[in-house]
């Protein structure tokens, strides 16, 4: 009898989690993409052919002969979205490069820092991350704005004559996307700064080998498995992202997210929307695997 | 190590942690600001506190988004555990890949597509949109983070513990409530507090997901931002802010709290 509980409560361990994504997680992928065939019309919902899975085999047969590759065509013709989704590739790009720049020395500072104050450091890079995406974009908008802060304090320190014209443009786009993403790409690589070994770096530095190089050859390939991780991390969500370019960005702001968004609730055309969101996901196929597989190697390494 | 904390380290330190917080501290100062200009200061006011209490819609708003946050982060939390066990205690099932990659995908996946495909899932069924399909989409993408904070604890976690409860004759259901649960309790809190942050904070998926008559706090803000910067909105995202600093700052009391106890209970146990 406790055998067949204990058996009964190990498959339970696995199935619900499983069957969940299943169903909430899997499954409304292929309804994205059984959509993206489909074709817009003034109904509830607005697509045809609709989905019905009582109509029976027949009823499968006949809107399988009714699906459509055309929103697809429609995207590849329409210079709006492949254009949407260069820029989307190229922000995200620029972004992540930008966030490696100003996260990695913070990390540094925190590995590098006296072992006491170190889970202080933490508790301070990973406070923000609690607080509202929202709200940090928000914040800056009071900031970027042409009679904001930063204006105000640039005018007052005499750098400035005329206020500088930052919000509403893709400066202002990436500053948003490394604010908000910073603990993702520091997280990871101080875990992997604070594991190495740092008698590497002083046998090197004894040896006569100058600290900048020693930081080069040591240092940075250690870290690489975080800088990896990190950089996938804000790549992938940066890359769809919506809220940033919405608020912060301007109308010459392409991104692939605000697309989508507007296709759906402005146009109101759902079909178009799943054939942007699956093109969206083909791209985005390979970076995932990518942070999947440095993320098993990690986990592994540690065991 | 001592000579390795230079300078440049502590300026990094200090540029990089002014970067994090001064917006935040900004928006905190201007939402005590008497002028309706949000960037031009004009003396200490707490009107717009007052004026968003007497604000319905933001009140309603605020039910709506802790009744989900409640509700999705507990049930989040119980699936992200299992989960959690499913993926490191056994290295062997069918379908395992699959599975690990379900839930380490929504960690990355761009909001707009998880929101979408929710949607057109919920409209599939014919399931009516409101609050029960915004706290199902909140349950999906946030057990993937509980999981993987529970995981993390699992990794290293002393497992000769649970086979010495096994072997003393303890089913594997009492072995898990007895030993595991217990021990592994803190990243199940940390992740329930994730879990609830996460869906106190989501737009982009409460967006597709919601429907009429069920508005949170986040969709309540941003259509607000929209028309422009207002000191009510800095008022409300300064209580948003509160209340997180004030649970992660009793969170992290109690952690501290409860490795004291454990280093003593270690020590008195040495003692005998």
């Amino acid at each position: 009898m406790h055998k067949l509980i204990s058996s009964v409560a190990s498959r339970l361990v696995i199935a619900v989690p499983y069957l969940w994504l299943l169903i909430f997680f899997l499954i409304p992928f292929v309804i994205v993409f059984k959509i993206s065939l489909s074709e817009v019309a003034m109904a509830i919902p607005p697509y045809t052919p609709a989905f019905n899975l009582l109509s029976g085999w027949e009823g499968l047969r006949q809107s399988f002969a009714q699906f459509s590759w055309d929103n697809y065509i429609w995207l590849v013709e329409d210079p709006l979205y492949y254009k949407a989704y260069l820029s989307s590739l190229f922000i995200a790009a620029v972004s992540t490069i930008l966030t490696l720049i100003v996260g990695y020395p913070i990390a540094y500072g925190m590995a590098r820092a006296p072992a006491t104050i170190r889970p202080t450091l933490l508790m301070l890079v990973i406070l923000p991350f609690w607080t509202s995406f929202l709200i940090r974009v928000y914040a800056w908008i009071g900031i970027l704005k042409p009679e904001g802060l930063l204006n105000q304090f640039l005018l007052w320190a005499n750098v400035i004559d005329t206020p500088l014209n930052i919000l509403n443009t893709n400066t202002a786009v990436f500053i948003g996307i490394v604010y908000s993403y910073l603990p993702f790409l520091v997280l990871p690589i101080y875990s992997a700064l604070e594991k190495m070994d740092y008698s590497l770096v002083e046998a090197a530095e004894d040896l006569g080998c100058p600290p900048i190089s020693a930081f080069w050859k040591i240092t940075f390939p250690l870290s690489l498995p975080g800088v990896i991780a990190g950089c996938f991390l804000v790549f992938i969500p940066a890359v769809g992202e919506f809220v940033i370019p919405d608020l912060l960005g301007g109308s010459q702001t392409l991104m692939i997210g605000k697309t989508l968004w507007n296709e759906f609730f402005s146009n109101r055309d759902w079909p178009v929307s799943s054939a942007v969101a699956v093109v969206l996901l083909l791209l985005l196929v390979v970076p995932i695997v990518l942070f999947q597989r440095a993320e098993a190697r990690v986990q592994e390494s540690e065991k | 190590m001592n000579t390795t904390w230079s300078r440049f380290n502590i300026a990094s330190l200090v540029l990089g942690f002014a970067f994090l917080y001064l917006p935040i501290v900004l928006l905190v100062i201007y939402s005590f600001n008497e002028s309706r200009l949000v960037t031009v200061w004009a003396g200490f006011s707490t009107k717009w506190y007052v004026s968003l209490f007497h604000n319905q819609s933001f009140i309603d708003a605020a039910w709506v988004t802790i009744r989900v946050a409640l509700v999705s982060a507990s049930v989040a939390t119980v699936l992200g555990t299992l989960g959690a066990l499913a993926i490191s205690r056994y290295t062997r099932f069918r379908g395992r890949l699959l599975f690990s990659a379900m839930i380490y995908a929504p960690l990355v996946m761009p909001e707009v597509i998880t929101g979408l495909s929710m949607l057109l899932l919920f409209v599939a069924i014919g399931f009516d949109r409101g609050l029960w399909t915004m706290i199902l989409a909140h349950i999906t993408f946030s057990m993937c983070f509980v999981a993987v904070v529970v995981q993390s604890r699992l990794v290293s976690f002393d497992r000769s513990l649970e086979e010495a409860a096994m072997d003393l004759g303890a089913t594997p259901v009492t072995t898990f409530f007895r030993v595991t649960l217990p021990v592994i309790l803190p990243a199940v809190v940390s992740g329930w507090m994730l879990a609830f942050t996460l869906s106190l904070d989501d737009l982009v998926i409460s967006s597709f997901t919601s429907g009429p008559g069920a508005t949170t706090l986040p969709m309540r803000i941003y259509s607000q931002v929209r028309l422009g910067v207002t000191p009510e909105i800095n008022a409300a995202c300064t209580i948003l802010i509160a209340i997180v600093t004030i649970g992660v700052i009793i969170a992290s009391i109690a952690n501290k709290r409860r490795e004291v106890q454990r280093a003593r209970d270690e020590q008195t146990a040495a003692r005998n």
